[in-house]
């Protein structure tokens, strides 16, 4: 019995090995190859579903219409569980299947550790959604969304410029990266704002149920206004709970709220009057979006939210980058990668997420955040 | 007045890691295992429920009925599949790794059919809210209703252990099991019919945690499973009413720890306190102590 | 020979013909960049397996905790690598540094909390160990930790609580955890740890010291009857096994450019746990060689997509039912028996 044991458990660590090891052939480069990484397991899966089915869309779309520069593009989404260490084994697969582009990843802190790995290859990288400051540290990596202080910095001169409130109560989420930064950023602006931070209450992913105390807390401190950046799915509990105890303040959210009006089985009376910082609006009557939002909810039967919009502009990015540069396939990653970081200063971009979008050397976006406010069920823009 | 309100908090929190850690205390109770995917059987009770109410727009009852019937034939059927083989394993651990095994593989057998995006839960409660002290005061049917089912299972399951035959091959067989059988007790079946009831339970607890708190997703159910572990071994696992009991206190620690220590440490406070508690009762609030024998 | 010097060359050999067959395949360079960034991480998971196996297999307590030891090695580790980057600039020196700290401040914690710990039994110990690996991970969630010209700060609240100037460096930030480690890490490195732990744990149970554990675990009164020191031998597993988890999050932390608390939860303590069962409880070179399966399959899966963790699920399943129940076995030794049967009969 040890024999057979010990053969078994040999021959498979065996031939898992060599089947790793062999190195892939490669075939000649007649499409852009390009990759993406994002959680589409655990308990991230929603939004790295979202961003690679929105990929997926602008992906056909453009190989519909003739490709970039004459060739087809070629999409490979890789899981990587929100794992850092996972997402490092993802760009590794995906640089052995011969990625020329990276269109991610898709959470903060699995970016902060490819794009070191990428920044060391120098492998372009456009992530659509890592809000971390440090997601794209190096000259290599550029976003198409706004950075968590961006966004915190914005909110609190919102708030204290149009003298929304005079007491705001702050709920975040002290485990989770983006609504800390966010946090962190708003807490530093509102010293300058003619508005006080009278509580500030945490809740983290282990206990993101109950948000009784949290609301009772910002309720006795006589806030007149709640900020909540974090993501809708626990904005909706929030809304839920903070009407069963009949606390009414004014909400302001940031650009995770997104996406609460198209919960299934979510009341949206709730979310009426909810303030808050977004760079799409999916009810849009524009044609692009509309053209986007129709065919997601065609193939995918859902309403895609911002992470979908920013991957959806990413691709385009990519493709008026790829444009810009004259770049063709054959070119060596490296080689691409120096073009397209040129290529991204001079290109100025309209999309879904906003219009005359221009990048610096930094890697940040530079476009006007939109703030909506939810009327009937709906967005109205500000 | 807000200590009040806290509390009452507490206890409807409390209330679900109870009911969902009456599962799971009746399972190691009696089976003597560590069920890690008793969390994940919750949660696709609560996606059985809503697919009912949603497609067929039927009553809450039915749909509730309906929950259980596919979790107690998803219990028995892991049982016997994942669980029975391994029963006389060299090492009770390998039952505990495979019930792992099972929590991944309905996790992601329910991210593959129903998708990731979290679904808001319409709750199956339809009753009003009750407002104490000029509405300052509000205590929700869903945690009145929690409650009540906390207490009607507890005395259920009592009375069915203590009062009839399979109950008492169940005691019978948590004491010994090779006695138990030599005495013409179907272990076999004893256990698969724990599993049964345990998983008929979960589907009730899946259906009242979205009610109380409705959000579901595939992953839904893993930290109140955990939270509801730790609930169990508070009370002192395998005991009912301390399920029960370890349960809301939990809930109540876990709010009040929020309220007056940290919001950031709450998870860290309760887990102190578990640890505080298991130094001074080795064996949980209500748990047996064991003599051991040479 | 012995049979358990035996059993250690062998041990020891499959180390050294892996580390051959790769330093081979690195220098014709042949290996997929997948494989190459695996390395590490396989020696991570290879540490934490044989730590793992010394308190479940050796000592027979469960733990539930583990990733907290590997989360208190990585981070303090990472911590000194980071204040130290411009006042040791030989990465030799200053990673040797980092592990032995990041071990020490493992085996710090490990102490702490077997003492409380180690009274109890069974299922309740799990607990506890669990409760210990979600305050570590809860608190250094909250910890910010800065430098400025006037040294460093601490908060436990919020990066704007500490008051810090604003020319000032984060070096934990919170949830963010640790970010731009040095990438000190390399295979070789992991290697050396890996033969390091194996010496230490092997020597341990092939000791005095060793035996006494053992008996404790076959039965608790009857060596504490022949006056071994059940706390002192218990706690001794306990700690060494941190420390070599937290030798482990030294080299998983400076392999990575981000570090965070909420990677070493729940999940990754059982992930450590799984190789340990299904390797064989006790066995050390079963758990490397789970350890090395177990990391490689859900790579190797990819191919399946949106398949990939349902597959990973139902192997994981049929490993242990093929590894652990009565009847696979009972079926395998038939099995081979025939098979011998028949290979004698043609020879």
């Amino acid at each position: 019995m040890k024999n057979w044991k010990r053969a078994m458990s040999i021959t498979a660590a065996a031939a898992m090995a060599v089947s790793a090891f062999a190195l892939p052939v490669q075939a000649a480069d007649e499409a852009f190859k390009i990759g993406s990484i994002g959680p589409m397991t655990g308990a991230q899966a929603v939004y790295g579903n979202t961003v690679m089915n929105s990929i997926q869309i602008a992906v056909d779309e453009i190989n519909e219409a003739g490709g970039i520069n004459g060739f087809q593009v070629e999409f490979n989404p890789q899981d990587d569980e929100h794992d850092a260490e996972k997402s490092v084994n993802a760009y590794n697969t995906l640089k052995d299947w011969g990625m020329d582009l990276l269109l991610g990843t898709v959470t903060s802190a699995p970016c902060i550790a490819v794009e070191a790995e990428a920044a060391n290859d120098n492998m372009f990288l456009l992530t659509p959604s890592a809000t971390a400051v440090e997601s794209i540290f190096g000259e290599n990596a550029f976003r198409v969304c706004f950075a968590d202080p961006a966004q915190g910095t914005a909110s609190a001169k919102y708030i204290g410029e149009n003298k929304l409130a005079e007491k705001v109560a702050v709920i975040y989420d002290s485990s989770d990266v983006y609504s800390a930064g966010i946090y962190g950023a708003f807490q530093a602006e509102a010293q300058n704002q003619p508005f006080e931070i009278v509580a500030a209450e945490a809740f983290t992913a282990d206990s993101k149920t109950d948000f009784s105390v949290q609301l009772q807390k910002a309720k006795d401190a006589g806030a007149d206004m709640v900020f909540i950046p974090f993501y809708y799915n626990e904005i909706a509990l929030v809304l839920k709970q903070a009407s069963d105890m009949g606390f009414a303040p004014k909400w302001f959210g940031v650009d995770g709220m997104d996406g609460i009006l198209s919960l299934e089985g979510f009341d949206t009376s709730l979310a009426e009057g909810v303030t808050l910082l977004t760079p799409f609006s999916a009810t849009a009557k524009d044609e692009k979006t509309q053209s986007f939002v129709n065919k997601y909810k065609e193939q995918f039967g859902e309403v895609p939210n911002q992470f979908g919009a920013d991957a959806y502009d990413g691709m385009y990015i990519l493709k008026a980058a790829l444009e810009q540069a004259e770049a063709t396939p054959d070119m060596d990653t490296s080689e691409l990668c120096d073009l397209m970081k040129a290529a991204m200063q001079e290109i100025t971009y309209d999309g879904i997420t906003g219009h005359g979008i221009t990048w610096g050397a930094d890697g940040e976006p530079v476009k006007d955040p939109i703030v909506a406010v939810i009327k009937d069920g709906a967005y109205e823009l500000l | 007045m807000s200590i009040l309100s806290y509390l009452i908090n507490g206890i409807s929190l409390g209330s679900v890691y109870a009911i969902i850690a009456l599962g799971y205390t009746m399972v190691y109770g009696i089976a003597k295992m560590l069920n890690f995917a008793h969390g994940d059987v919750i949660m696709v009770g609560g996606y059985v429920a809503l697919t009912v109410m949603m497609n067929s727009g039927a009553h809450p009852v039915i749909a509730v009925l309906a929950a259980i019937v596919v979790c107690t034939v998803l219990g028995v059927v892991i049982e016997r599949v994942a669980y029975r083989p391994l029963r006389n394993a060299a090492s009770p651990l390998a039952v505990l790794i495979t019930a792992i095994g099972v929590s991944y593989l309905l996790q992601n057998v329910v991210l593959l059919i129903f998708g990731s995006s979290p679904k808001s839960f319409q709750s199956v409660i339809t009753l009003p809210d009750l407002k104490l002290a000029g509405g300052s005061l509000v205590i929700t049917a869903e945690t009145i209703v929690t409650i009540v089912s906390c207490i009607v299972i507890m005395v259920c399951l009592l009375t069915f252990i203590n009062k009839s035959k399979p109950g008492q091959a169940m005691l019978a067989v948590a004491e010994d099991k090779g006695a138990a059988q030599l005495m013409g007790i179907n272990v076999n079946r004893t256990i698969a019919l724990t599993f049964a009831i345990g998983s008929g339970l979960a589907a009730v607890a899946g259906v009242l945690l979205c009610s109380s708190y409705p959000s579901l997703s595939p992953y839904t159910g893993s930290m109140p499973g955990i939270k509801a572990f730790v609930a169990a071994v508070f009370g002192g696992i395998g005991s009912i009413p301390g399920a029960l009991i370890g349960g809301i206190l939990l809930g109540v620690i876990e709010i009040l720890g929020k309220a007056y220590i940290s919001s950031q440490l709450a998870d860290a406070i309760v887990f102190a306190v578990l640890i505080v508690v298991l130094l001074v009762k080795p064996t949980g609030l209500f748990g047996k102590n064991i003599q051991e024998k040479v | 020979m012995k049979k358990n010097v035996k059993d250690n060359i062998i041990t020891y050999g499959l180390v050294f013909v892996f580390f051959a067959v790769v330093q081979t395949m690195l220098s014709t360079g042949k290996l997929s960049s997948l494989f190459k960034g695996l390395l590490i991480p396989i020696c991570v998971y290879v540490i934490l397996a044989i730590s793992l196996n010394l308190v479940v297999g050796i000592s027979g307590e469960l733990s539930l905790g583990h990733a907290g030891f590997m989360c208190v090695g990585g981070f303090a580790s990472a911590f000194f690598s980071k204040c130290m980057a411009e006042a040791i600039p030989s990465s030799g020196i200053r990673f040797t540094l980092a592990i032995l700290i990041g071990a020490a401040a493992a085996a710090v914690f490990g102490v702490l909390i077997g003492i409380p710990v180690l009274r109890l039994r069974g299922d309740y110990l799990a607990i506890v160990t669990l409760a210990f690996g979600e305050i570590i991970k809860n608190v250094i969630n909250i910890f910010y930790v800065g430098k400025d010209s006037k040294g460093l700060h601490i908060s436990l609240k919020d990066q704007f609580s500490m008051g810090m100037e604003p020319t000032g460096k984060m070096i934990i930030n919170g949830p963010q955890g640790i970010t731009g480690t040095p990438k000190d890490s390399t295979f070789l490195i992991g290697i050396i740890l890996i033969i390091i732990t194996l010496i230490i744990v092997q020597n341990l149970i092939n000791s005095r010291d060793g035996r006494a554990i053992m008996a404790i675990r076959d039965n608790r009164i009857a060596a504490e009857s022949i006056g071994i020191n059940i706390t002192k031998y218990k706690l001794m597993a306990f700690t060494v096994s941190a420390a070599l988890a937290g030798m482990g999050g030294a080299l998983y932390s400076h392999n990575l450019a981000t570090l965070q608390a909420s990677k070493f939860n729940f999940n990754t303590s059982i992930l450590v746990l799984v190789f340990v069962v299904l390797g064989g409880i006790g066995n050390i070179r079963g758990s490397m060689i789970a350890a090395v399966v177990l990391t490689l399959l859900p790579e190797l899966l990819r191919g399946l997509s949106d398949y990939r963790m349902l597959f990973y699920a139902i192997v994981l399943i049929v490993m242990m039912l093929l590894n652990w129940a009565p009847k696979a076995i009972e079926w395998r030794e038939s099995l081979v028996q025939k098979i011998f049967k028949k290979n004698g009969k043609e020879a």
